[in-house]
């Protein structure tokens, strides 16, 4: 038996929304009925991915706009997590910042860090803007 | 953001009272620690006993701290680390750049 969980959410392009999206990803760590692994660390690494991701979305993708929105989903399906961010902006190089720079470097750790996390991470266009999916196996 | 200040001997004590710190908060921390090096102080303690979790624009905005202290002969030290908190300074190995103590007296007594 798997737990099969899809969210989908949209909020505004604002900061003071990570909080609400980061607690729903530890909430789902905490609540999943059939994983066996270490559950605190699981719901700190989903806070972690989806406020790093959605941050990214807001800051550098929509450029801070706080009239645009995030779009974000969820699914845990078959033992695999996906998590896909949403943005309606230009985009950013995600290849930039992959590798860990240098430790007193003050920018650039978010994707390195959803990279350490995930096992998977793309970022491709879409029609109207670009979408960070990242990939998990749970089992 | 919920930030005590308070001047402490040598250096002075930043409690930050927030459960989380991120890219909506951070950079009111910096912003005070910014303000502080103006007013001349140069020795810090950053108290994270009460924050649950810090992502990189936290761990950011005391990176940007450290390095303006040590611009000035000063140093930002940590206290009350978390263990989830204390395994994101591992991950990104800035657990070798800081000096982390388990307790606000024993930060603040190393600069002593």
């Amino acid at each position: 038996m798997h737990d099969r969980i899809a969210v989908d959410i949209k909020v505004p392009n604002q900061t003071r929304y990570l909080c609400l999206i980061g607690h729903i990803g530890e909430n789902i760590a905490q609540a999943l009925k059939h994983y066996e692994g270490d559950r605190e660390k699981l719901a700190y690494e989903l806070n972690l991915v989806l406020t790093e991701a959605m941050a990214n979305a807001i800051l550098h993708a929509n450029v801070g706009d706080p009239a645009k929105e995030v779009h974000i989903e969820i699914s845990i399906s078959a033992g695999r997590l996906t998590i896909r961010v949403y943005d309606s902006g230009q985009g950013f190089d995600i290849c930039q910042f992959a590798q860990p720079g240098h430790p007193l470097d003050e920018h650039g750790r978010g994707i390195y860090l959803i990279h350490t996390i995930m096992d998977e991470v793309a970022y491709r266009q879409t029609t109207d803007g670009h979408v960070l999916e990242m990939n998990k196996n749970l089992n | 953001m919920n930030l005590q200040i308070e001047e402490r001997g040598q250096a002075v004590l930043l409690v930050v009272q927030e459960e989380r710190l991120d890219a909506h908060n951070s950079g009111e921390l910096k912003a005070q620690m910014v303000r502080l090096f103006e007013e001349g102080k140069i020795n810090l303690v950053i108290d994270l006993q009460g924050v649950k979790f810090v992502d990189s624009s936290g761990l950011g905005a005391m990176v940007s701290g450290f390095k303006n202290a040590s611009s000035r002969n000063g140093s930002l030290k940590l206290s009350g680390l978390q263990l989830q908190v204390k395994s994101m300074f591992e991950l990104t190995r800035l657990h070798r750049v800081f000096e982390i103590f388990p307790d606000v007296d024993e930060a603040l007594a190393s600069f002593t």
